[in-house]
Order: C-alpha cells, then sequence, then structure tokens
C-alpha cells in the first residue's frame, strides 16, 4: 500500500508537465497516465481489488482523486490549445490561407442560364427537342423549299433515312406547336451541328438558343419590343439596338438584331470591324406556313421567334477569340469563368 | 456580291456616298459586309502637261521632259523611259515627296547624272492596269496640278453585300440601284452604251479613253410592259425554229422553259474598251475578251447570263437543248472533262453537248481571236434542274449561282437586246435575223391579293393603303384595288413574293425596321410547362459543381466508341465518323490534353448528349460523366509539399453523390466480369452507371485517373419530409470484429442491422485494419454504432443486450468475432 501511495504522489508530480504539453504531447499523456489499458492511473486503479479493504479505501480515494485532477488539467490545458489554434497574434497573415477545390459552370451554360432566366422573367419557359432529327422537322416542316439555297447555309450531317443532327433548334417550333395550344411563349436551348472544320471560328457543334411565341395577335412591334427588352438586359440598360431586313424561310418579316458594340460601344473597332454593331440574332414573325405545318391557323394566330448562339456572344462580351478554347476544357479556363481563385 | 459605287451612280444618275449606300443597303435590303475603297491611294498624283521633250544626255532610251504641274511643282525636269511621251499632252504626274500605290515614296534622284523632280506614271504604276509600255494619256482640260483622281474617275468603292437566297434581284447592279432609289428617291435608268447609236462624246469617262453620253430617255422599261419575244420569235407552243441559218431545238422545256438565241456575224474579238475593263475590274472581275466581258458586264447589270460562243465550232449547224445522255462527256472551260447525266440539261450541236446548260461551257466551243460568227444564249433554266447539276459535278459559277435562285424570266428579251447592241458596239458586227424567242409556255406576273388591314395587324401599327401603295411601286410591284383587297402584281426578278405576308415585309422593311415602336405590350402565360430533361440537367450540374468540379463541354463527334455507335454518313473526317456513347473517352482526352499542359489537378464532368443505334431513328439520352485525377484538396504551406492524391475512395463517393442526382433509387454493386470498381443497377436490373480507374496517356507524373458516367434519368423529384431530430440521448459504443475473407463490410452492416433492430440508429466505418493480432486472412473492421430509442433514455443493459444478439448472428452467419484484447 505504501508503495502505491508513493507512486501516486510520484504520478502526481506529472500534472507539472500539462501546462507546457502541446497537442500532441497532451494526447500521449493522456494515453500514458489514463490510457484505458495501459495507463499508469488506470492499472494502479485495476490493483485495488486485491487490496485489503482499509487499504482499498484509501488508495482508492486518492487515486480517484488524482484521476479527477488530472481530467480537469487535461481539460483546462485543451482549452487554451483550442484557444491559441484560433488566436491571430504573432501570425504573418499574408500567408495563403487553405483553400477547398471550387467547381464551375461551363461559360456557354452560365450564357445559356443568364439568357433563359431573362426571358423567363418575359414569360418564356424551356422546352427541349432531339438532335437527331428528321428532315420534315429541320428543313421542310420549317418552310425550306426543296433543292433551294437557302439549305446550302445548313451544311448537316446526315445520319441516313431522312435522319440529320439538327443545324438549329428551330425544329422544336415545329415539335411544340405540334403539342401545345397557343399561348405558346418558349425558348429551347440546344445543341446544333454544321458540317463546319473546327477552327478558331467554327465548330461543328455548338449551342444555339431558339425562341417562339404564338398567340392571337402578336405582332412587329410585340417581336421587336421583346428582343429589345432582352438585349438591354443583357447587356447594359442603355445598349443600342438596330433591327435590320434578312431572310429565314421560316419567318416574315425576317430580321437580324445587331447591339451596339460592347468593346467600342459603338465608336468602331477590330471586333465589330468598325461598323459599332455586333450582330446578335436572327429572327422574325413566323411564317404563316410553319403555323399552318405545325397544326396552328395561320389566319387566327401570329406569333416570332428567334435564334441566338450563345457560345459566339460569350466570346465577344468575355473577349475569348478562338472558339476552340470553349471545347478544350483546359482547367485553368474553366477556372476563369468559375469564379474560383484556383 | 460586289457593287461598284460608280457603277450604281451611272444607273441612278446622282453622286452616291459609298457609306450612305451601305447603311442603307443594310437597313433596308441585305446586310453589307465591306466597304472597300478603290483607288483612293493616288491621292499624291496630279495632272502634269509636258512643256518639251529632249534626249537625256546620257542615255539613248530616256527623254529629259519639262514638266508643268501648276501649284504643286512649277516647271520641273522629269527623266521618263516612256516611248509615248509627247510635248503638249497631260499625264498623271507623282511629285517628289508622293507615294504611290504599294507604299513607294518618290525621292529627288540623278538618273544617268540628271536630277529627276518626280515621274510620269504608267497606268501599272497607278495600279490601274496592267499597261506598263507607256505612260498614261490623258484626255482631260483639267489645269496642270489638279487632283488625278478628281479629274479621272478611277476612285471608286467596292460594296459588298450578303445577298440572302431569296434576293436575286439583288446579284446585280440595277436592282441594287432599284432598292437606293425606293429609300433614296429617284428613277433608274440604264446607262447608254458607248459607241452604241451615235453616241456623242463627253468628259467624265472619257478621260480613260472611253465614251459617255448623258443619260437618255430609254430606262428602265417595266418588263410587264415589254413584248413576250424581242421580235417575230415564234410564241405559243412552238419549240423549234431556224435564226440566221441555225437550227434551234427546245426538247427539254421542263430543264429551259424559255430559251432565246440571237445570232451576230462579222464580229472581231479584241481586248475590251477602257470602260468596261473598267467597269469589270472595279467590281474584281478580269477582263477576257470584248464579247465575253460584254456578257459578264449584262450579267452585273441585268443579273441576266448570258453565254456566246462560236458559231464556226457547231456542228449542223444547231443548238439542241436537251437532257444530256447517260455517260455523255463534255470537256469544260476549265479544262475539265465532266460526264453529264440525264438529271441534267446540255446545250448541244448537231453531235455533241456544248454548254452544261446553265453552269459552264466547253473549252472547244468557247469565243477565240478567231470567231467571227456569234450564237449568243439568252435562257432561264430551271432552278432545281441546275442546283442538283452544280451539286453533281461540284461546278459553280457566276451563272449556275443566279440560275439557282432563278432569274427574271420575263426580263430576257431587255436583257437580251442590251447585249446585242453592247457587243456589236465593243466587237462590231451585225444582227442579221431577230433573236429566236422559245417559250412554250409563256408565263405572266404572279398576282398576290393582299388585305390593307392585314399589314397594320401584323406589324402592329397602322399603315395607310397609301403607303402600302407607294411603298409597293417604288420596287416595281404594281396595285389595283378589287373587291377591297389590293390585286398586287410582282415583277419578274422577285421570285421569292410568293403571298402577301411578303408583301408585309416588303412594306416593313422599306419603311425600315427602325421605324416601328419597340415598347412591351402586355401578353398571355403561354400553356408549355418546364421541360422536365432540363430541369434534370441544372440539378445535375448543381451537384457537380458544388463538390469542386468544372463543366466540360467537349464535341460529341469521334471514332466509333463501342457496338452500335451512329455512324454519320458524310463525316469531316474518319476520325469524327461516329456519334459518342458515352462521355467519358471525350473527358479522358481532355484530361490528356490537360496532362500536355502540366495540369496536374484535374476534375472535370459533363452533361451531355449520347447516342446509339436504335430501332428505327438513334436513341439519344443525357449522360453524366466526371473525371478524377491529382491532389484530393489544394495543398496548403501549413501541411507540407505533399497532400494526399484522389482515389478510389474519392471516386466512390463522387460516383455515389452522381447516382443520387441523376439516377435515384439505383444501387450500387462492385461490377463484376473482370472490371473493377462499381456499377449503378436500377430496380430491374439494369445497369445505368459505371465507375472505375481509367487508363489514359499519362506523363510519370500524373496521378491514378479515375472516372464514372451514369444515364440521367428524367424522374420528377419528391419532396423530402422532414424526419423529427431525436429528442433522446444516444448510446454509442465503437465495436471492432474481426472478418474472415470474403465476408463484406455491407454485408456484416446487413446482418448486425437486422439482428439488433431499429434501436441501432447508425453504423458508421472508422477503421480497418491487418496484420499482428489478426488471423492470417483476416481483417479487423471497427464501427461506431449509435444508438437510441426515439421514446426513452435507454439502459447500457438494453444495449449490451440487442449487441449481444447482434454479435451472435454474426458469428452464427458470417463467422465474424468480436476483435479480442
Amino acid at each position: 500500500m505504501r508503495d502505491l501511495l508513493a507512486a501516486l504522489t510520484e504520478l502526481r508530480e506529472r500534472l507539472q508537465e500539462i501546462p507546457q504539453a502541446d497537442q500532441r504531447r497532451l494526447q500521449d499523456l493522456k494515453t500514458e497516465i489514463l490510457g484505458r489499458k495501459a495507463g499508469a492511473l488506470t492499472q494502479m486503479l485495476g490493483r485495488l481489488p486485491k487490496l485489503d479493504a482499509s487499504a482499498k479505501q484509501a488508495v482508492g480515494a486518492a487515486a480517484n482523486a488524482l484521476k479527477r485532477e488530472f481530467e480537469a488539467a487535461f481539460a483546462d490545458r485543451e482549452r487554451v490549445l483550442k484557444r491559441a489554434a484560433g488566436a491571430v497574434a504573432g501570425l504573418d497573415l499574408s500567408m495563403p490561407g487553405r483553400a477547398v477545390w471550387r467547381g464551375g459552370y461551363h461559360l456557354v451554360t452560365q450564357v445559356v442560364d443568364e439568357i433563359c432566366d431573362i426571358f423567363r422573367e418575359l414569360g418564356f419557359t424551356r422546352a427541349v427537342g432531339p438532335e437527331a432529327e428528321t428532315e420534315r422537322y429541320n428543313f421542310f416542316a420549317l418552310n425550306f423549299p426543296k433543292d433551294h439555297p437557302a439549305l446550302d447555309a445548313q451544311d448537316s450531317f446526315y445520319l441516313g433515312e431522312g435522319l440529320l443532327l439538327r443545324t438549329h433548334t428551330s425544329p422544336v417550333q415545329i415539335r411544340t406547336l405540334e403539342r401545345y395550344p397557343p399561348p405558346i411563349r418558349v425558348v429551347i436551348p440546344g445543341q446544333v451541328y454544321r458540317r463546319d472544320p473546327f477552327d478558331a471560328s467554327h465548330a461543328p457543334v455548338f449551342e444555339q438558343i431558339e425562341g417562339l411565341a404564338v398567340d392571337e395577335g402578336i405582332s412587329f412591334v410585340d417581336f421587336k419590343a421583346t428582343l429589345a427588352t432582352f438585349a438591354r438586359r443583357f447587356f447594359t440598360a442603355d445598349t443600342r439596338v438596330r433591327f435590320r431586313p434578312s431572310f429565314f424561310p421560316f419567318t416574315e418579316p425576317s430580321a437580324e438584331m445587331d447591339v451596339q458594340c460592347q468593346m467600342c460601344r459603338g465608336a468602331g473597332c477590330a471586333t465589330c470591324k468598325q461598323t459599332g454593331w455586333m450582330e446578335i440574332l436572327g429572327s422574325g414573325m413566323v411564317h404563316p406556313a410553319v403555323l399552318e405545318n405545325g397544326g396552328v391557323s395561320s389566319e387566327r394566330y401570329s406569333g416570332f421567334a428567334w435564334g441566338m448562339g450563345p457560345a459566339r456572344i460569350a466570346m465577344t462580351r468575355h473577349g475569348i477569340a478562338d472558339i476552340r478554347l470553349l471545347y478544350e476544357s483546359d482547367v485553368r479556363f474553366l477556372a476563369q469563368f468559375a469564379g474560383g481563385v484556383r | 456580291m460586289i457593287v461598284s459605287r460608280r457603277w450604281l451612280e451611272a444607273l441612278l444618275g446622282r453622286p452616291l456616298d459609298a457609306r450612305e449606300v451601305a447603311e442603307q443597303v443594310t437597313m433596308h435590303a441585305a446586310a453589307v459586309d465591306a466597304v472597300v475603297p478603290l483607288h483612293q491611294d493616288l491621292g499624291d498624283v496630279v495632272i502634269g502637261r509636258v512643256l518639251e521633250v529632249k534626249k537625256h544626255p546620257n542615255a539613248d532610251r530616256l527623254s529629259l521632259c519639262r514638266v508643268d504641274a501648276g501649284a504643286v511643282a512649277g516647271p520641273v525636269d522629269v527623266v521618263c523611259g516612256a516611248p509615248n511621251v509627247q510635248a503638249g499632252k497631260t499625264y498623271p504626274y507623282a511629285p517628289v515627296g508622293a507615294t504611290l500605290p504599294g507604299g513607294v515614296k518618290l525621292e529627288r534622284r540623278k538618273i544617268r547624272g540628271v536630277e529627276s523632280n518626280g515621274m510620269l506614271c504608267s497606268a501599272k504604276e497607278l495600279g490601274l492596269g496592267v499597261d506598263h509600255a507607256g505612260i498614261l494619256e490623258l484626255d482631260t482640260t483639267a489645269p496642270p496640278g489638279s487632283r488625278f483622281v478628281d479629274v479621272v474617275p478611277v476612285a471608286d468603292h467596292q460594296i459588298v453585300i450578303d445577298v440572302p437566297a431569296n434576293r436575286p434581284d439583288l446579284l446585280c447592279h440595277k436592282g441594287v440601284a432599284r432598292e437606293l432609289a425606293a429609300v433614296l428617291g429617284g428613277t433608274v435608268k440604264l446607262p447608254p452604251i458607248p459607241g452604241a447609236g451615235g453616241a456623242a462624246p463627253a468628259g467624265g469617262d472619257a478621260a480613260l479613253g472611253g465614251r459617255r453620253r448623258a443619260p437618255s430617255a430609254r430606262g428602265d422599261v417595266p418588263a410587264r410592259s415589254a413584248e413576250p419575244g424581242v421580235a417575230a420569235g415564234p410564241s405559243g407552243r412552238v419549240t423549234s425554229g431556224v435564226v440566221d441559218e441555225v437550227e434551234i431545238r427546245l426538247e427539254d422545256p421542263e430543264g429551259a422553259p424559255r430559251y432565246m438565241i440571237a445570232v451576230i456575224r462579222g464580229v472581231k474579238v479584241a481586248p475590251s474598251p477602257a470602260w468596261l475593263t473598267a467597269r469589270l475590274s472595279s467590281i474584281g472581275q478580269r477582263p477576257i475578251n470584248n464579247v465575253v466581258d460584254a456578257t459578264n458586264y449584262i450579267l452585273f447589270e441585268l443579273n441576266q447570263p448570258l453565254h456566246a460562243f462560236d458559231l464556226a465550232k457547231l456542228n449542223g449547224p444547231a443548238v439542241v437543248v436537251r437532257r444530256a445522255k447517260p455517260g455523255e462527256k463534255i470537256v469544260t472551260l476549265d479544262g475539265l472533262t465532266r460526264t453529264l447525266t440525264p438529271d441534267m440539261t446540255a446545250i448541244c450541236d448537231a453531235k455533241r453537248p456544248t454548254i452544261i446548260a446553265g453552269v459552264m461551257g466547253s473549252a472547244d466551243s468557247e469565243v477565240s481571236a478567231a470567231t467571227t460568227d456569234l450564237v449568243l444564249e439568252c435562257a432561264f433554266f430551271q432552278p432545281t434542274r441546275i442546283r442538283r447539276t452544280r451539286r453533281a459535278l461540284e461546278l459553280s459559277s457566276e451563272s449556275s449561282y443566279r440560275f439557282e435562285r432563278g432569274i427574271d424570266m420575263l426580263g430576257m428579251p431587255d436583257a437580251l437586246r442590251r447585249a446585242i447592241e453592247l457587243i456589236i458596239a465593243v466587237a462590231g458586227g451585225e444582227l442579221r435575223e431577230p433573236p429566236l424567242d422559245l417559250w412554250p409556255e409563256p408565263q405572266q406576273e404572279r398576282t398576290i391579293f393582299l388585305r390593307p388591314e392585314r399589314v397594320a395587324h401584323l406589324l402592329g401599327v397602322p399603315v395607310e393603303p397609301a403607303e402600302i401603295e407607294r411603298r409597293l411601286t417604288s420596287v416595281g410591284f404594281f396595285l389595283a384595288p378589287k373587291d377591297g383587297r389590293l390585286a398586287v402584281q410582282v415583277p419578274g426578278w422577285r421570285p421569292d413574293v410568293t403571298r402577301d405576308v411578303d408583301l408585309i415585309e416588303e412594306v416593313a422593311r422599306l419603311k425600315g425596321y427602325d421605324a416601328f415602336p419597340d415598347e412591351l405590350r402586355p401578353y398571355r402565360p403561354g400553356t408549355v410547362p418546364d421541360a422536365p430533361e432540363e430541369q434534370a440537367r441544372a440539378r445535375v450540374r448543381e451537384g457537380m459543381v458544388r463538390v469542386g468540379l468544372l463543366e466540360a463541354r467537349t464535341i460529341p463527334l469521334g471514332p466509333a466508341d463501342g457496338p452500335n455507335s451512329v455512324r454519320i454518313l458524310n463525316p469531316l473526317s474518319a476520325e469524327e465518323a461516329h456519334l459518342r456513347r458515352r462521355l467519358l473517352p471525350g473527358l479522358v482526352r481532355r484530361v490528356e490534353h490537360n496532362w500536355a499542359s502540366r495540369n496536374r489537378d484535374v476534375r472535370l464532368f459533363e452533361v451531355g448528349t449520347v447516342f446509339r443505334l436504335g430501332a428505327g431513328a438513334p436513341e439519344e439520352w443525357t449522360s453524366l460523366a466526371a473525371v478524377l485525377t491529382g491532389a484530393r484538396r489544394p495543398p496548403h504551406w501549413s501541411e507540407g509539399a505533399k497532400l494526399p492524391d484522389m482515389d478510389i475512395w474519392d471516386l466512390k463517393h463522387h460516383f455515389e453523390l452522381a447516382v443520387e442526382l441523376a439516377a435515384p433509387g439505383c444501387k450500387l454493386e462492385p461490377a463484376s466480369g473482370g472490371e473493377s470498381g462499381w456499377v449503378a443497377v436500377q430496380r430491374g436490373g439494369e445497369v445505368v452507371g459505371h465507375a472505375g480507374p481509367l487508363e489514359g496517356d499519362a506523363p510519370v507524373w500524373a496521378a491514378p485517373l479515375f472516372g464514372l458516367e451514369v444515364r440521367l434519368a428524367v424522374t420528377g423529384r419528391r419532396p423530402v419530409v422532414y424526419r423529427p431530430l431525436p429528442v433522446q440521448p444516444p448510446v454509442e459504443l465503437d465495436v471492432a470484429l474481426v472478418l474472415p475473407e470474403g465476408v463484406s463490410a455491407l454485408r456484416v452492416a446487413e446482418v448486425l442491422q437486422r439482428a439488433v433492430g431499429p434501436l441501432l440508429e447508425r453504423l458508421e466505418v472508422f477503421d480497418e485494419y491487418r496484420g499482428p493480432g489478426i488471423p492470417a486472412g483476416h481483417r479487423s473492421v471497427a464501427w461506431h454504432c449509435t444508438f437510441r430509442d426515439p421514446e426513452r433514455t435507454l439502459r447500457e443493459a438494453e444495449v449490451n443486450v440487442a449487441l449481444a444478439r447482434g454479435l451472435a448472428a454474426l458469428e452464427d452467419e458470417l463467422g465474424v468475432r468480436r476483435r479480442e484484447g
């Protein structure tokens, strides 16, 4: 018993080590003294049952008291260390912080969502359609005459049996007209395919956003107003917009919408080829033949439609000269648009 | 289409500003891509009068001229090497300090010991032609010192118009001038042909040696008032005839609905006069000879392709318009042998094809220097026939381009008449008989009925009938009221105008789109719901971005990546001849691209369409794929240089997340059949996703690469139902178990959970150990167990009983025991 009490006294000495211990040392001390199997104090307590009653009580009381003291000391020290970890005094605060990986949406996705969100405010929902299309939906229901030069601008990848990879998102106009009654207000984002070699300004596959509004009494004024409103929201409120004649088989009148060049604010620069304008989208009033092909009376209903290339819009807005960068997936490029530090 | 400002000025009889033309054409007709100034770099060149010519004292071939350049340079000495220099004449003179085309700056220098002050210039030196044998003699009364570009009308602008496929009328100067007249005011008159019909010489172009006369009263005769034939050509169903001893047979009236032939005898083929070469050069066309240049001039003036060929080379002599025979061959002007098919129309003589109708003529019937008698063809060829021929032969020409888009069938006689006049003016010869006009089924202008109220309805602003009439008339439509509607006659040059809405577009564009207001008006909400596919894609993207992945977009074309891949019939290259079946191969290529740029840490995902052969149309669906390689998180200085790289467990977590996002309800199972990694299995047993290590073309420093791909299920999401947070305290304890080989942690957890029952709230692996203390072939796995009764406080004894039940079941069923000690 005596040597047990002496051992306890000796063990008590070690309390003094605790206030100096760092996190690691503290953990070691805890194991050494209070460890569940080999802890010095634990083993001592384990020998208690072999002692006679009086010794058991004396040693037991002392050992348990010491155990509480150790526990309190360990807890104190842990609190101190935890506080120290949160303290900044004496640190070089210019050292880099600890990061986590940041994810990010592809720039084209960001622009598509931004555009669709603006149109959502104007009452347009999102619709989709297949990428492998029939010639009927891709061309003929859209009023493309057979064997007409208008088809030349739509050089296509053919899959056989009257199927091709859609050259624009416009086939979804017909699919939507066939499926839903007016009023219709949809935007249709999706991938389209053109048989163009992959170079700095052409990709064989790119994103397009189609739009379609059909109802009674929709006029050229509604058409201009909706797209001009979009342009002023997407760019800036004071951006100037112009509409000029164009030709698409599925719209009549057809128009091209230009916005003031965002680089030079209309003064003329290399980006806008000195014109002061950037071509943003092709558009027009829905051709009556398209309404009829979609099973909608062109006498009762009218509408407008447009198509635009978010990749190209992104390139002009963000100063990207080569479209291939969008598809190379270099993480340094992607991270620039993820809003992250790395 | 390139048009020349000067040419337009000649048609409109007024000066034009090229920028203004570009603006007006863009805003009312078709986009102008560019305005290119021509010969504006001659600003330093002035008119110089040679006062005196002496022989150069030290050189036989040089002369020493005394040149008066007015205020620019008083009489100065200029050394000149041209044989044609004469005292008293005027020439372009570039003084010392002048910059010539090509950027050469003239300096005062000695030539063979005599100082020369500037230069008298040849056409070539001024960029005006190829002639450099002599200096350019000017026919002008302008005083010496006047700017050359002010006196000689060479300065021009090319206006490059992007003519849409529906506006063939804009493929010629007259058509563009018509549009300008409509928006700027004025009328279009064809300028008289210099040298034809006793023209009087006058200034302007004459200074370049050409002749020009004041605009005559004869001008833009509307086609509808023109006679259907030039002269006594037979009409009705006649399909053959003879003109000036040449037999003409129209055997393919479907391919050539209207066919006109003139025979001109006694021409002299030679270089064109300067005014004609200048016109053609101004739009980038190379002058060839007077006959060919004349036909080209009419093409670019009136949009009527013409073909002149050598009568002497015709067998018969006959001109037969027929479908080509199978395998019939022709050597075209470009020297290539072409094989024809019966889908093509050929112009033949009595024996063989001489022209591929509307596309290109043969080399051996071409007009040459020896040609004296011409057959001049003026035709309308059926547009789709020409288009198919052009595509089949991969042979395009200015003519085929126009025939494909449709020319003015009613304007042909006027065009032919003017062509004959022009050829005779520039090449001589005579027309002994009127041209023959074969037109078996004569057509008239199309008439369209337009309701004026429909115009306002579609355009959204009131438009007065008077304005409708004024706008449409200005570009050649003819209107007459009929039964409360307008009967509108469409001119022959507007094949695109076929219904009322086309006329409404005419009104809108001539008024100017900018003239319409653009304030938002009320609208009714639509009936189309958001596409669930789009919502699903958005959800998946968001989930992937949240865990630190960057979204990639790759090209869906590549080599075949497995069975049933969809083939493209006309790929750009063999490497891109198939549609992807999976996203992962493309993403691995992207990782390799990143490795090549020394990017070691790459975490990409893509949400994209994949394709597979189906019954009938290809099946397509959206796939989600991700690739992971490199450090688990960005390194930090406080943690030393090296952080752990992502491993198979990082992959598993991403896969679980991807499956939960893209294919909720699917189970993860270890892959079988030699594959490593996991698969995601649907309730029905179908595998819809997989994940595992991947191989790539990796540099030595690259970390292991992992990938996953899951088919996106388009399902509605059920809302999350709230589970009450526990209020009773848990009992927590750690259990280390020894697992024999082949027993999975998942199996252990399942048995334990089942045997213990709902009191076991949560099981969490926190350690795995192999080594001393564990029997060979076994491993120890430690779980952190949380027990809880939602209703009351658990007692430790209850937990021990429940755990004992679980341990007994484990030993019983799996031979798993609690680790000793």
